[in-house]
């Protein structure tokens, strides 16, 4: 091991070594070691948020046919600067009859669940937080937090259209998770283990090449899980006055809107990691910092494939959003679990190329049945017009007219 | 004393402090998050052990799915709010008794179990063997029976909940 070719590890080894020269005992070395990991590996995420906000407010207003965020700095690259200031300044204001506890707790909560996803991702052969065997069950129990912030914030708030909005808002996200966790099984079938670094070791055939209609569920299911457009109804800016973060000002409100582009960006460092490869590329087993910069490069494609359908996709409606997730999604996900599991079994893992065809035949053929059925089932379901009254008297001013 | 154990002893005194929360707050809804904090405590000491599997579980199973369903439960009650009544009832001795004898008990047999008094040993080194975990599930001189029961019992309890959630046709008008 040396510089050139693994920085991260050499200058661990050489911080342990002045730490025991200083007569620290080893085991507080390593305690020593595992605090500043953390705080770096907790501290960057959030500096890289500085960016991702301008970067996702320019590309947005590019595709609007704006121009975004100009004025602070060249090209506005110092907006979020500005904003951050601004944020600080501004005052804390806890409602009246707020339970100041979990309304408090919500936003740091929020933050975490983000966060904490970014200890199990290799960011490199041997650069990861920690190599957890059980990653991909830790990916879901990490997203528990999350919906915990949620309903502590709805709650907390004790405003009822906060909690109405947390009820949209966890509705979404605990049915979101279903596809989403079925669609990881198909990594670790594939792998035979749940650890990332071990999924991504594997990975000699890309998971999005063996398997692309689990890496299409995994995706949408990240977007709904991030609350993004199409599916960004739970506060939906040009409907609602906001979600269950209506009573946040100031800072606390600042926590949640980087929880959300933090997560954003993490869901595509995930997509990467699980699905292309993560940091696999030419020399990357030699130099891991090489391995870093390929996951860079294929993570900022997957995120600007999410801004860019977050720029032009319509929202969906809150029936639409339970039909897609429950009758099309959760059925897709688990016929493609069985068939990947059966193919998996037909076709010994030796003969690479016949698996990768029969896995992608099978693969296509799904989506065609699911795509059958779904226009079935659209064109045979014709809902009722709804026309309205002039409100008076006792009617409630909606009439149904049959059709 | 290593840094272990004083993580240790604090994760153990938070976990027993909310665990006495969970009895005492007077809102039904404080009590429910004193609960998260509680499994959150107990998760951290599987993390001791190094067994990683179980604080993942622990975490999957309580705190996301368990805990989020009471707290579901809890805020769709009415006055969750404004709940400042008093925990106890008549009854709160007989409670507590029957709480006291099942810890005693439990200790009872602990200790006449042959590994009570050995030192803390950590599961192996990287956490469990997941293959072996997951083998034990479908091997039949192994878990496979309550395995399958359980599956079985779960299967039976979705059917029901669909049935009982089901809008009858000729009802909604």
């Amino acid at each position: 091991m040396n510089f050139a070719t693994d920085p991260m590890n050499s200058i661990i080894e050489i911080f342990r070594g002045w730490l025991l020269s200083l007569g620290v005992s080893s085991s507080w070395a390593q305690f020593i070691l595992f605090v500043i990991g953390a705080g770096i590996l907790a501290t960057i995420p959030m500096l890289i948020t500085l960016g991702l906000i301008w970067a996702e407010r320019k590309l947005l207003g590019r595709i609007q046919d704006r121009l975004g965020p100009n004025r602070v700095g060249p090209w506005g690259i110092f907006q979020t600067m500005a904003d951050m200031v601004k944020i600080f300044t501004k005052e804390l204001i806890t409602p009246k009859n707020a339970d100041r506890i979990p309304y408090n707790l919500a936003p740091i909560l929020s933050v975490a669940g983000v966060l904490a996803l970014w200890a199990i991702i290799p960011f490199g052969i041997s650069i990861i937080g920690v190599n957890l065997n059980v990653g991909v069950l830790y990916l879901i129990a990490v997203g528990g937090f999350g919906t915990l912030g949620f309903m502590l914030a709805g709650w907390g708030s004790n405003n009822k259209y906060a909690l109405l909005g947390a009820f949209r808002a966890i509705a979404q996200l605990i049915s979101y998770e279903v596809p989403m966790a079925i669609s990881l099984l198909i990594p670790v079938m594939f792998s035979g283990s749940l650890g990332m670094a071990d999924i991504v070791a594997s990975q000699d055939v890309w998971y999005i090449v063996l398997s692309p209609v689990a890496a299409l569920v995994f995706f949408i299911a990240t977007i709904a899980e991030v609350g993004r457009s199409p599916f960004d109804l739970l506060e939906a800016d040009s409907e609602l006055v906001s979600g269950f973060n209506i009573e946040y000002s100031g800072l606390k409100f600042g926590m949640f809107y980087v929880a959300d582009f933090l997560h954003a960006f993490t869901v595509s460092l995930l997509f990467t990691t699980i699905f292309l490869g993560g940091w696999r590329g030419p020399l990357a087993a030699q130099y891991p910092w090489l391995g870093f910069v390929y996951l860079l490069i294929k993570t900022v494609i997957v995120w600007f494939l999410s801004v860019l359908i977050r720029g032009s996709m319509p929202r969906i409606r809150i029936d639409q959003m339970m039909f897609f997730n429950w009758k099309v999604l959760t059925p897709l996900s688990l016929g493609l679990l069985v068939t990947t599991a059966l193919v998996g079994k037909a076709i010994p893992a030796q003969q690479t190329a016949l698996r990768v065809i029969g896995l992608l035949i099978m693969n296509g053929l799904l989506l065609l049945i699911t795509n059958f059925i779904w226009r079935a089932v659209s064109s045979s379901k014709v809902r009722p017009v709804v026309t309205a009254e002039p409100y008076g008297g006792q009617t409630t001013g909606i009439k149904e007219v049959s059709s | 004393m290593t840094p272990i154990q004083i993580v240790f002893i604090i994760i153990a005194a938070v976990t027993l402090g909310s665990a006495l929360m969970v009895v005492s707050a007077r809102r039904v809804m404080h009590s429910a998050l004193w609960l998260v904090l509680t499994l959150l405590g107990v998760a951290i000491l599987f993390a001791l052990l190094d067994s990683r599997f179980f604080v993942v579980v622990q975490v999957i199973v309580y705190i996301g799915a368990i805990a989020i369903l009471i707290i579901f439960a809890v805020m769709l009650t009415r006055h969750a709010m404004s709940d400042e009544g008093s925990p106890l009832n008549r009854y709160w001795w007989a409670g507590a008794l029957v709480a006291a004898v099942f810890l005693a008990s439990l200790i009872g047999i602990l200790s006449t179990w042959g590994n009570f008094s050995t030192q803390v040993r950590t599961a192996t080194q990287g956490g469990e063997n997941l293959v072996t975990l997951g083998l034990s599930f479908v091997d039949p001189s192994g878990y496979l029976v309550p395995f399958e029961v359980a599956s079985v019992m779960l299967l039976a309890a979705l059917i029901g909940a669909v049935y009982v959630a089901l809008e009858r046709r000729g009802e909604k008008k």
